[in-house]
């Protein structure tokens, strides 16, 4: 018995002796896998700053130039020298806010057929579809602009006829871009309300709008929030369907029909043509700028989304709240 | 083995429900089979029976929540003060608010506050109180937490204890004023303490409510229930007095159920 016992003993001893082996080798790779994570993510980082520089640095003849009159300047000239960066920015912020309000409603009526209200045969497909125009390059979405929008627009330009290449072009170009992303963005946002959720709606005697209304909605405001402020951000950014569809003009005009001009396309047409080292340094300045407004919008979305969310969970605090476990009142 | 129950009680006892051989089936299997059963007026009667027997099924069909699951669909008839719910004309919305729902887990709106918790179902339904603040002291009483929540109402449901989200469900359901109040296992995920308070509400909300109640507790089913009815395999093998059910079973399958041989 006793011999059993000390068999029994050393097999367990090794058995913890493999086990501790395990363990120290699982730390290690633990460790050296958390080590790469934070290399990988520190180096997005560095990428960012490293960009950021060398914006800086190139723009710095530009800044030195004009100063902060740069961003106030309607003034694009690169033959005479005169640089003002103002005409991209409203080009910009203009067919990005038009863009999204056009797209807003469309995106989220979208959304909520495929993720609530539609017959679940069609939900799969459309939801498919949506994934799909998301994915479509840019260029496709110009194309179509330039063929067949631009000519339907043509003839509508407050100063006569025009090509129909405008700041409306571009606008309808790119909400159709955005719409897809926000749809497809807002509907995961929506299928993620928790189901448990919707019963309580539903067993309370609410309809399917009812409970979209006042259960899944309110629920989902801090997704569709930010799925809203995707769509913005791709707004934003978006160079090539801009490009040419918005008529690269450089000026402010209070028409939609005349044609403008956006950050991302002056950059796209001139940089490669910039050969007087004020002119690159202007574009240079505009990048910057671009790289700089996107950063906040981002870093300012995701605060309101962060707070939202923080304001939430501090509601969900779990563990016993007082009285529960205190004797009946 | 006749699924008339022997020991349903006699008059003067009023139906409120009745289930006349009432089938459930989800897509990839049959949950309930031949239901045939009254509900009687300001009882609470306990659904018991081993998991996967339809006992959730079952009430589910009485608010007509089983087929809101995609492909569920539901056959004979259920009966409620005598009429079908299940008629074409009938609005399952009309059901739902005479025929409130507790579930299984608590399912308060978590960013909501405990008011508007309470009046949620009337904002749904799109009614608005003439003084909310009645509605919500009155549906708090009732689900006697008014006195641990008059200075929390502002407070979001979702950070409430379990017990406290589960009665804040209970308040929000008799807000609604229903005649009928399933409970679909509303202490499964509760400590004892909060158990026994659910159970003592039960108890206190019969006068003026008929409740019906699965539970997976047997000890529950005996403390809570006036009648009880014991399901298996989507089948009713018994129905009557709880104390009979539990003490002289006409069934062999009641019988090892409830003496834990198996289930």
């Amino acid at each position: 018995m006793s011999r059993n016992a000390n068999v029994n003993a050393n097999a367990n001893a090794n058995a913890n002796v493999n086990a501790n082996a395990n363990a120290t080798s699982g730390v290690v790779f633990a460790r050296v896998l958390r080590g790469i994570a934070q290399l990988a993510s520190a180096s997005l980082l560095v990428l960012l700053l490293a960009l950021f520089a060398y914006l800086a640095k190139q723009s710095r003849m530009s800044v030195e130039v004009f100063g902060l009159g740069f961003l106030a300047g309607t003034e694009w000239d690169p033959l005479h020298a005169r640089f003002g960066a103002l005409p991209f920015l409203f080009g910009t912020i203009l067919s990005s806010v038009l863009a999204l309000a056009i797209a807003l409603p469309g995106g989220f009526l979208v959304a909520i057929y495929v993720a609530e209200l539609g017959p679940r045969r069609t939900r799969g497909p459309v939801g498919a579809l949506v994934e799909m125009l998301a994915a479509v390059p840019s260029v496709v979405y110009g194309m179509w602009g330039v063929l067949v929008l631009a000519p339907l627009l043509r003839g509508t330009g407050a100063r006569g006829p025009t090509q129909g290449v405008s700041m409306l072009a571009a606008s309808l170009v790119l909400a159709l871009m955005v719409l897809p992303t926000i749809a497809a963005v807002m509907r995961d946002v929506l299928l993620a309300v928790p189901q448990n959720l919707r019963e309580a709606g539903t067993a309370l005697g609410g309809t399917r709008w009812e409970v979209l209304r006042h259960v899944v909605i309110p629920h989902a405001r801090a997704g569709l929030f930010a799925a809203t402020m995707l769509g913005f951000g791709r707004a934003v950014g978006e160079t090539m369907a801009v490009t040419m569809v918005i008529g690269n003009s450089a000026e402010i005009s209070a028409s939609l029909f005349a044609p403008g001009y956006t950050a991302a396309s002056v950059l796209a047409n001139e940089m490669p043509q910039a050969s007087d080292p004020l002119h690159a340094s202007a574009l240079y300045e505009v990048a910057l700028v671009l790289l700089v407004v996107t950063v906040l919008f981002n870093l300012g979305a995701h605060g309101v989304v962060r707070r939202y969310l923080r304001r939430k969970a501090a509601g969900l605090s779990t563990g016993p709240a007082e009285g529960e476990l205190g004797p009946s009142p | 083995m006749s699924t008339v129950p022997p020991s349903t009680p006699p008059p003067p006892h009023v139906e409120k429900m009745r289930a006349e051989n009432l089938g459930a089936k989800f897509p990839d299997a049959v949950a309930l089979r031949g239901i045939t059963m009254p509900v009687i007026e300001h009882k609470v009667t306990a659904v018991i029976g081993p998991s996967g027997c339809g006992k959730s099924t079952f009430i589910r069909c009485l608010n007509r929540m089983h087929e809101v699951v995609p492909g569920a669909t539901t056959s004979g008839d259920v009966l409620l003060d005598g009429k079908s719910i299940y008629g074409s004309a009938v609005d399952p919305v009309g059901v739902r608010r005479k025929v409130g729902m507790v579930f299984q887990k608590p399912n308060p709106f978590p960013e909501m506050s405990v008011r508007d918790n309470v009046l949620s179902g009337l904002r749904l339904n799109g009614i608005r109180p003439a003084s909310p603040d009645v509605v919500v002291e009155a549906a708090l009483t009732q689900a006697a937490m008014w006195d641990e929540m008059r200075d929390s109402l502002d407070r979001p449901g979702g950070s409430l204890s379990g017990g406290q989200q589960q009665r804040l469900c209970i308040a929000r359901c008799l807000a609604l004023e229903p005649e009928v109040i399933l409970m679909d296992e509303p202490c499964s995920s509760l400590d004892p303490i909060a158990t026994a308070r659910i159970e003592e509400l039960i108890h206190d909300l019969r006068e003026r409510y008929t409740i019906v109640i699965v539970t997976h507790s047997m000890q529950q089913a005996a403390r809570v229930s006036d009648l009880t009815a014991f399901f298996y395999l989507g089948e009713l093998v018994e129905y009557g007095l709880a104390d009979v059910l539990f003490t002289r079973p006409e069934d062999p399958r009641t019988e090892e159920y409830i003496t834990g041989r198996f289930g």
